[in-house]
């Protein structure tokens, strides 16, 4: 019977990389549906569309490359980035749109630094960056939430105007759109109207931003189920949203009627997205639970800062490739003490 | 019978970070009694059976032997002797196949069995606590005593704690956290009193002020049992702790922190922290030596895995073939996939079945497809961090991997590659598949080779700079030698003479005094030619031409000038 000689451990557990990638897609499930239910049928033309150019792009760089296409496909990786990116951009966004930043990322920011596990920054953020400093004016343009739209698209439509940009006839684009509680806040902060001023217009709900506040309360449940299954680990979202909330708290405490409370800043743009499916993806974070600390309330602070005192409406993208430039120099300073080794 | 103290409630217990809950499949062997290995017709005895050098023979092909008497002798400090396992005769001393991961061949003694199982001369030791720690380390020492629990490190040294430290604790390891593996198991459940009678032999060759023995708490029976044996001792310096299962507890570090609250520092020894940690079946082994006066010849050894039809625990003589276990234990299944030395996490494969039984053999395991868990395709690391959370020692695995990879050996060893105990939590965890441990072994023997390179090249270049030094000295000597026979010369010439001519016709004169004194020398030696008798007159003509030549040769050399010798 002998077989070769293969090294110790005979054994294995159930963990492997596909099985990560597609519990993370379960966990986005809840806000997909919610994404598609406060925002429309563009949400998921998006998510289509991402995973078709993801997962092409991805099989035409690894022919190139001479690497194995459909097991390296199966790991799931492109369809989580198609995913991530398919509902961070605005529902109405043309398919080119859509296309480059999906294919930027999976071709420039992922494979070009060899494949899943090399890329230094966040595929997805790098191509949604990509986007918001090219395009902005398309970037800037989203639905307005469910209920504020005096007019709705079906799935054809949907897809139709995706493709071609063109609307129904008779319906405008302003009967779509909104701004974003964030980008009103920001706006309106400018005009020196107060934060109650503000908060008190129609596109502002409760915790939030009308629609927002679900959706992030949807990824947040997502979130949570991920750290109970252990496939992410407590420390970046409890420290990016921890910052972000001690941070806004001290502003808010300072000047409440300029600064937005920490709730709202939980509970709007990307905050909970950034906390849970962004910050935590392992490759191109920080992987020591110290580092992992630092490396969260990295992100949160940036986001804070971005959002009040910086050029965009939310800085979750920024943020987040920021910290990924640190994320080395971050897990050099943070070892752990290793056994039989002096606490230094 | 008295109640024991129950030292479990009351023992502290400390944790290490990381380690695995792992499905421990022990009740697959541990239901059945140790069984006695049925005796085989040939037992081969590798010189090697421990860390350290090989073992010298003592004995010779044709030789006959009997039970534990001692055929080849430990060569060095570090090594320990071979004994006959049972009766019989020599009948090969030879290079065979021995069970090592490199799978290559080592000496071996080939003994043919006589089946009368004779025993050697045996001295029995009753009042061992009258001798001294270095006389019963000497007895330990010649009764071929290693480390049972896998490593097989020379016991008698880690009985001896030097000069320096005194030892306050003497572990015993009875945590067998590797699943599958029941030998310790059984030991300690049908033999307690030998567990405790070699750990009260230990503690005294160590001085040792106390003895803690770990049982990870997934063994009722084992721990039940030692609880008797030592409570009929009543003594109170043996403390009986259970410790929660979790794989790596019966590493040495790892059971020491969870006993002791201490670590023990990183290159250096357990003796360093007053700690000395030895096996349980270590521990019985010592107690046979000592009161019985019979050397290590066997050991149990599980027989285990779903592709075993019956399997348990056997007690075999060392040299045994693995084969004749397995047929014992009714021989494999025919879904078998992987036969393996040791246990699930840290064995190694068996290239052959043929192999005999050593001193650290402690379990063979017969694996089928559905025991290895998940092995999925290997992908890239996505440094998720699991190997981190897993390992005992808190290293950062993934950066080790992405290192020893790279081959960047000083960087590996910046993230303490030699902290690693290669237990294998990293690898079990680790999503992507990645054979972590492989890659650890192999940056440490690339850097050991280095090391050994170093030294080499260090060694040749301190040879060359000493060369190069007498060289010069050598050069500076025979200069200033010459300067003092110029200024001699110089001082002798009379004033006013050119130095140059004069100094060329003294050189010239010296090489003629030089040349007749050679001459002379020759001469009054009276070099005899040899073998001249019976010479045809053809040879004594070649012989006389060559005369000749030499001579003219001779003449020509003179003429030349001469050169210093050539050194190497």
């Amino acid at each position: 019977m002998p077989g070769p000689v293969i090294s110790s451990p005979h054994v294995h557990g159930p963990a492997n990389v596909s099985r990560v990638m597609l519990r993370v897609l379960y966990a986005l499930i809840p806000a997909v549906l919610a994404y598609i239910g406060y925002f429309g049928w563009g949400v998921l033309i998006n998510v289509l569309i991402a995973a078709i150019v993801a997962l092409g792009s991805e099989a035409a760089i690894l022919l190139l490359r001479g690497r194995p296409v459909g097991d390296t496909l199966l790991d799931g990786s492109a369809l989580v980035t198609a995913v991530l990116l398919g509902i961070a951009l605005p529902p109405l966004s043309p398919w080119w749109l859509v296309a480059i930043g999906t294919g930027f990322a999976i071709i420039f920011a992922k494979q070009l630094y060899g494949g899943l596990g090399f890329n230094p920054f966040n595929p997805a953020m790098a191509g949604y960056v990509l986007l918001l400093v090219s395009f902005p004016v398309q970037m800037t343009s989203w639905s307005a939430p469910m209920g504020l739209r005096s007019e709705d698209l079906g799935l054809l439509q949907a897809l139709f105007h995706s493709l071609s940009g063109t609307l129904p006839h008779g319906m405008g684009l302003d009967a779509l759109t909104s701004a974003t509680p964030l980008d009103a806040m920001k706006v309106q902060l400018g005009m020196a109207k107060t934060v109650s001023q503000i908060s008190a217009g129609p596109i502002f709900g409760v915790l939030g931003g009308k629609g927002w506040e679900v959706t992030n309360g949807m990824i947040l449940l997502g979130g949570l189920w991920l750290i109970w299954r252990r496939i992410i680990s407590w420390h970046v979202p409890v420290a990016m949203l921890g910052s972000l909330a001690l941070i806004a708290t001290l502003f808010h405490l300072i000047n409440g009627q300029h600064y937005a409370g920490p709730v709202f800043h939980l509970f709007s743009g990307a905050a909970m997205l950034g906390a849970f499916f962004i910050a935590t993806d392992p490759v191109s974070g920080a992987t020591s639970p110290r580092g992992q600390l630092v490396f969260g309330a990295g992100v949160g602070l940036l986001v804070y800062v971005i959002r009040v005192f910086g050029g965009y409406p939310d800085g979750v993208a920024f943020g987040v490739l920021l910290m990924n430039m640190a994320a080395p120099t971050i897990d050099y300073y943070t070892q752990p003490r290793v056994y039989g080794h002096d606490r230094s | 019978m008295s109640t024991a103290p129950d030292t479990a409630a009351t023992h502290r217990l400390w944790t290490f970070h990381g380690g695995l809950h792992l499905p421990d499949n022990k009740a697959l062997s541990n239901g059945e009694p140790i069984a006695e290995a049925i005796l085989p017709q040939r037992l081969v005895l590798p010189l090697q059976q421990h860390i350290g050098a090989p073992a010298k023979p003592l004995v010779e092909v044709g030789d006959k032997v009997f039970k534990g008497q001692i055929i080849a002798q430990a060569d060095g400090f570090v090594s320990a002797p071979v004994h006959a396992s049972s009766s019989g005769t020599v009948i090969a001393i030879d290079e065979l196949p021995v069970p090592h991961p490199s799978g290559l061949s080592a000496p071996c003694i080939v003994i043919d069995t006589d089946g009368e199982e004779r025993w050697c001369e045996r001295q029995p030791i009753d009042n061992w606590s009258a001798l001294d720690p270095s006389e019963l380390r000497n007895l330990i020492r010649d009764a071929g005593i290693v480390g049972l629990g896998g490593a097989g490190f020379p016991s008698f040294i880690k009985l001896n704690p030097g000069a320096r430290t005194a030892v306050d604790t003497l572990i015993l390891n009875g945590a067998e956290c590797e699943p599958y593996i029941t030998c310790d198991d059984l030991l300690m459940r049908e033999r307690p009193e030998e567990v405790v009678a070699g750990a009260r032999i230990m503690r005294h060759a160590l001085n040792a002020r106390r003895v803690v023995i770990g049982i990870e708490d997934n063994k009722p029976e084992a721990y039940a049992a030692l609880r008797g044996a030592v409570a009929s001792l009543k003594r109170d310096d043996i403390e009986l702790v259970q410790v929660p299962t979790l794989y790596p507890t019966g590493g040495e570090k790892q059971l020491i922190r969870i006993l002791t609250g201490k670590e023990v520092p990183s290159q250096r020894l357990p003796v360093d922290i007053g700690v000395v940690c030895h096996n349980v079946a270590t521990a019985a082994s010592v107690h046979r030596a000592v009161e019985k006066g019979e050397p290590l010849i066997a050991r149990i050894v599980t027989v285990t895995g779903r592709g075993i039809a019956r399997p348990r625990n056997l007690e075999v003589l060392f040299g045994t073939p693995m084969q004749e276990l397995v047929d014992q234990c009714g021989g494999t299944k025919p879904q078998l996939s992987r036969l393996v030395l040791g246990g699930p996490l840290m064995g190694i494969t068996l290239p052959d079945v043929q192999l005999p039984i050593v001193k650290t053999t402690n379990c063979i395991l017969a694996l089928t497809p559905g025991e290895f868990g998940e092995h999925g395709p290997v992908r890239p690391c996505i440094r998720c961090g699991e190997c981190a959370r897993a390992c005992p020692a808190n290293l950062l695995p993934q950066q080790l991997y992405w290192h020893a990879r790279a081959k960047d050996f000083d960087r590996a060893q910046d993230y303490n590659l030699f902290d690693c105990i290669e237990c294998g939590c990293c690898a079990y965890v680790c999503p992507a598949n990645l054979p972590l441990v492989q890659y650890y072994r192999f940056a440490k023997t690339e850097i050991w080779a280095q090391a050994r390179e170093k030294r080499k090249a260090d060694l040749a270049r301190e040879r060359h700079e000493f060369r190069s030094e007498r060289q010069e000295r050598e050069k500076a000597e025979r200069a200033a030698k010459l300067a003092k026979k110029k200024a001699d010369l110089a001082a002798k010439a009379p004033p006013g003479t050119a130095t140059g001519p004069a100094d060329d016709d003294a050189k010239k004169a010296a090489i003629q005094a030089a040349m007749e004194r050679a001459k002379a020398k020759r001469e009054a030696a009276g070099v005899a030619p040899k073998n001249t008798d019976e010479l045809t007159a053809d040879q004594q003509r070649q012989i006389a031409e060559a005369e000749a030549r030499r001579a003219a040769k001779a003449q020509n050399d003179a003429a030349a000038t001469p050169q210093p010798p050539v050194e190497d």
